[in-house]
């Protein structure tokens, strides 16, 4: 009973990972056909069983209007910054300072953790140099920062990302945790 | 002027857009001085740069089985960039190819040195006679 209750708790877990390996398999495919269907499910099982990783934790949460702002202040940023870097790496003067800062995050969530880390090395000026997992600092590699209110602005800017992030998929602790 | 002419004008402007921005990260690359900053010019906008790049394919194409074929080289690009440029990043400054000198802020590397000061301390009872605390300072920075 209590076997059979971890078994399906399992397949729950593991189930985005499965849909998305089909879906990228028959992408690949370019095609929809019953037979890239079935091969899809076949190759997904296999790669889940030879590739094993554990489980990624899903705080079960998910909203769609937290989503929709985050995707519209990243990709404002994205276009923004890519053309600010593109400027400082073509002007005459160059760049000046740079800075690695800290920033201590609120979750303790390894998924927000990662996702917070590849939404900030996306955008340009921000590049993560290492993690802290234990005690969720990112230590961040900021281009261009001339005084200590720069530097302020970069944190600012990662807490951020990460707010918006746990706003849209993050457990009811850590959504607590950040709005306070 | 139809709507494929100006679909065709929309996707030459995004190619112009994506190839800029691939100039731009070529440039960084050569001027920047140190790994840290070249990452930021090589990979980054770069990314933009192949999302204009896609989005004028698709553009152009106008097909489902275009676009769906883009799509995956998007995501991808957006994984493993990040990744690679935080792996390079993170050898780079163990390596030490990295211009100290042209840091504002070095918050990595106080911690990395409170870490190896406290390691210290536990092994062979160095502590440091100019800073007592050095022991009982191993918290995160805030």
């Amino acid at each position: 009973m209590t076997q059979d209750a971890r078994v399906r708790q399992r397949l729950w877990q593991q189930l985005p990972l499965l849909v998305g390996l089909v879906v990228l398999w028959m992408l690949l495919w370019g095609s929809l056909s019953l037979l890239n269907l079935v091969t899809g499910i076949l190759v997904a099982l296999l790669v889940t069983r030879v590739f094993f990783l554990p489980p990624v934790e899903l705080s079960g949460r998910f909203n769609i209007f937290w989503l929709a702002l985050f995707l519209a202040k990243f990709f404002g940023d994205l276009v923004f910054a890519s053309f600010q870097v593109a400027y400082q790496a073509l002007r005459p003067s160059g760049i000046s300072q740079s800075s690695l800062i800290a920033v201590q995050l609120v979750t303790r969530s390894d998924f927000v953790l990662t996702l917070t880390s590849i939404a900030l090395s996306l955008v340009p000026g921000s590049l993560v140099v290492e993690v802290d997992r234990e005690r969720s600092i990112l230590y961040l590699h900021a281009l261009n920062t001339r005084n200590l209110d720069d530097v302020d602005a970069v944190r600012a800017q990662a807490l951020r990302v990460e707010y918006l992030i746990v706003r849209v998929l993050g457990s009811k602790e850590d959504v607590k945790a950040v709005t306070s | 002027m139809s709507t494929d002419d100006i679909l065709t004008l929309i996707a030459g402007i995004f190619l112009l857009l994506g190839a800029f921005l691939s100039l731009a990260a070529g440039v960084g690359l050569v001027r920047f001085h140190d790994v840290p900053s070249r990452l930021h010019a090589a990979t980054k906008p770069q990314i933009l740069g192949l999302l204009f790049v896609l989005t004028a394919i698709a553009l152009e194409a106008q097909s489902w089985s275009t676009l769906l074929a883009v799509a995956p080289v998007l995501v991808f690009q957006m994984l493993t960039a990040p990744i690679s440029a935080h792996m390079v990043a993170r050898a780079g400054y163990r390596t030490g190819n990295l211009r100290k000198d042209e840091l504002l802020v070095d918050d990595l590397g106080e911690a990395i040195d409170r870490v190896t000061r406290t390691e210290d301390d536990a092994v062979g009872d160095m502590v440091d006679p100019d800073d007592p605390a050095a022991a009982s300072s191993a918290r995160p920075p805030s």
